[in-house]
């Protein structure tokens, strides 16, 4: 190896180095960052949330409620968990893994169809060739949609059930097999079908069928930002972020959490 | 003219490449062993006899198997094609074939929909057609080959490249036509090189995720792959989906192994000429 080489060669780690030094540097300042697992149909509320956040930022790992959980379950440790159940979070307390959970969210599960469908009820879903889109058995909006099918006939449970066609890991899927034209229906949170921005249409469940949808949120244990934590969640029960959970369409806590 | 410092150099040298070496091996073997080291053997057979593992694997089985039998009737003859003639833009559709290799499958998937989704470019053709693959089995077939293909054809063309014209030419000479030469000669030559290629589209194939949960939907015995089998049970039953994973890692290695066996452990792209 020549000298040159050797000082180009040289030049090109320290380069690295500096590279390294300084991306880690983008991490580093003074606000402390706070990580939130959160269900995925929380996405559009929580990122306007953020921008209202002075003294904190936040980095969010958006995905199915079940998966978030599992994760935490194996040892990941955000420093929130925001469910789009209570089930998952108080299954954590019980194992002491997260603080006493609060629900601080309701929402409506509806029938959503792709913008101008000829599916305009529950029981076209029925017809044969209906393709039908659905959570995952343990994906919360897939076990409310299961309540929902419990409360039908149990003819018209199967006649639907055999349409089921695809089953998501999250509402991200289901939004996305609905607006590529993919699959007829699917049930989805009336707050992602408001996100969809004009692709999707909700139609209303009866309130006899309409399953109780509460969000739960809890402080992960063994947080080294408790306080932001706190703060974080503070702010969705009265304050910036419950202003933009009412804008994207969720609901005030259910009173039977 | 080699010093003590020179000869300390080459030392410590040596003990860094193998330092690096031990490093590797321990990264890409860890995870693998840990899947096994949770799910005792007890328990792997017992994850193969639920009904959802069971269809999950077979499906796997059946998609991958379809996938790398098109892959190899119509990727052969291409590879074939662009290896021994010189033909207009033949770089550019050589990346082309590449490009796949280094999508993001949530891209393939995406890309699948937009082509051959029910509103995609030739959704309408395929659907008068009455061709449906978006929620089918057919779906799933179309992503393995979408992402496992390039995999497959670019061993394929390397390996052709690499015969010794002298041979092919000589076939030529004894009077055999380019179809005779290609199955008696080329391929046999060419074999240990396009074996590899096959083994590696076919792991590809089995390990697919993204795409084929874009395209094709996951619904049990339709179109939920081990992979996407794996992903649901990781939610609710953590050791059935390690046993899943176990029994994909074993599948895949005596896949590979089977396939290197074949090849003889030919170096990829480079055939051995016997």
């Amino acid at each position: 190896m020549t000298r040159g080489r050797r000082g180009r060669l040289l030049a090109a780690l320290a380069a690295l180095a500096l590279v390294a030094g300084a991306l880690a540097g983008c991490g580093g300042s003074s606000k402390p960052e706070l990580k939130i697992s959160a269900a995925a149909s929380l996405t559009k509320a929580f990122n306007a949330y953020a921008q209202t956040l002075k003294n904190m930022k936040v980095a969010y790992s958006f995905a199915g409620s079940d998966a978030l959980a599992a994760q935490i379950e194996q040892g990941v440790r955000p420093d929130v968990f925001a469910s789009a159940n209570t089930k998952l979070p108080s299954a954590l307390y019980a194992k002491q893994l997260v603080e006493k959970p609060v629900v601080f969210a309701g929402n409506k599960l509806v029938l959503a169809v792709p913008a101008g469908s000829h599916i305009h009820s529950l029981e076209d879903l029925a017809k044969p060739g209906t393709t039908i889109a659905v959570g995952t058995a343990t994906v919360p909006v897939g076990a409310y949609t299961e309540t929902v099918l419990g409360r039908l006939s149990p003819a018209e449970k199967a006649q639907i059930a055999k349409n089921i066609r695809d089953r998501e890991p999250s509402v991200d899927g289901i939004v996305g097999k609905l607006s590529e034209g993919a699959v007829d229906a699917g049930f989805l949170y009336a707050t992602d079908v408001k996100a969809a921005a004009g692709k999707l249409e909700a139609i209303d469940l009866p309130p006899s069928l309409q399953p109780n949808v509460a969000y739960g949120i809890a402080v992960v244990k063994g947080t080294s930002h408790g306080a932001q934590a706190r703060e974080f969640i503070a702010g969705l029960l009265q304050g910036a972020g419950l202003q933009e959970l009412a804008k994207a369409g969720f609901l005030p806590p259910p009173s039977t959490g | 003219m080699r010093s003590a410092p020179g000869a300390w150099c080459s030392r410590a040298f040596a003990a860094l490449l193998a330092a690096c070496l031990v490093a590797v091996l321990a990264f890409l073997a860890l995870p693998i062993l840990a899947i096994f080291v949770h799910s005792p053997p007890s328990r792997l057979i017992s994850a193969l006899g639920e009904p959802t593992a069971r269809k999950a694997l077979l499906l796997s089985l059946e998609t991958t198997a379809i996938a790398i039998a098109v892959i190899l009737a119509v990727g052969t003859p291409a590879a074939w094609l662009l290896a021994t003639r010189t033909l207009p833009a033949q770089n550019a559709m050589l990346t082309l074939i590449e490009l796949p290799l280094v999508l993001p499958p949530a891209v393939a998937g995406i890309g699948l929909l937009a082509a051959l989704g029910p509103e995609g470019i030739i959704g309408g053709v395929l659907s008068s057609l009455h061709i449906e693959l978006v929620l089918q089995t057919a779906g799933v077939v179309v992503a393995l080959v979408f992402v496992s293909a390039p995999f497959y054809i670019r061993q394929a063309h390397a390996s052709f490249l690499a015969l010794d014209r002298s041979v092919l030419e000589a076939s030529a000479d004894l009077g055999a036509r380019e179809p005779t030469t290609l199955l008696r000669v080329a391929l046999p030559i060419a074999r240990p090189g396009l074996l590899v290629g096959l083994a590696l589209a076919w792991g590809r194939a089995l390990g697919e995720f993204g795409a084929t949960l874009m395209f094709a939907g996951s619904f049990a015995g339709v179109t939920q792959t081990a992979p996407l089998a794996i992903y649901d049970q990781f939610a609710t039953d953590l050791p059935a989906a390690l046993a899943l994973s176990a029994v994909l890692v074993a599948a895949s290695a005596v896949l590979l192994g089977a396939i290197k066996l074949a090849g003889r452990g030919a170096a990829p792209g480079l055939p051995a000429l016997r």
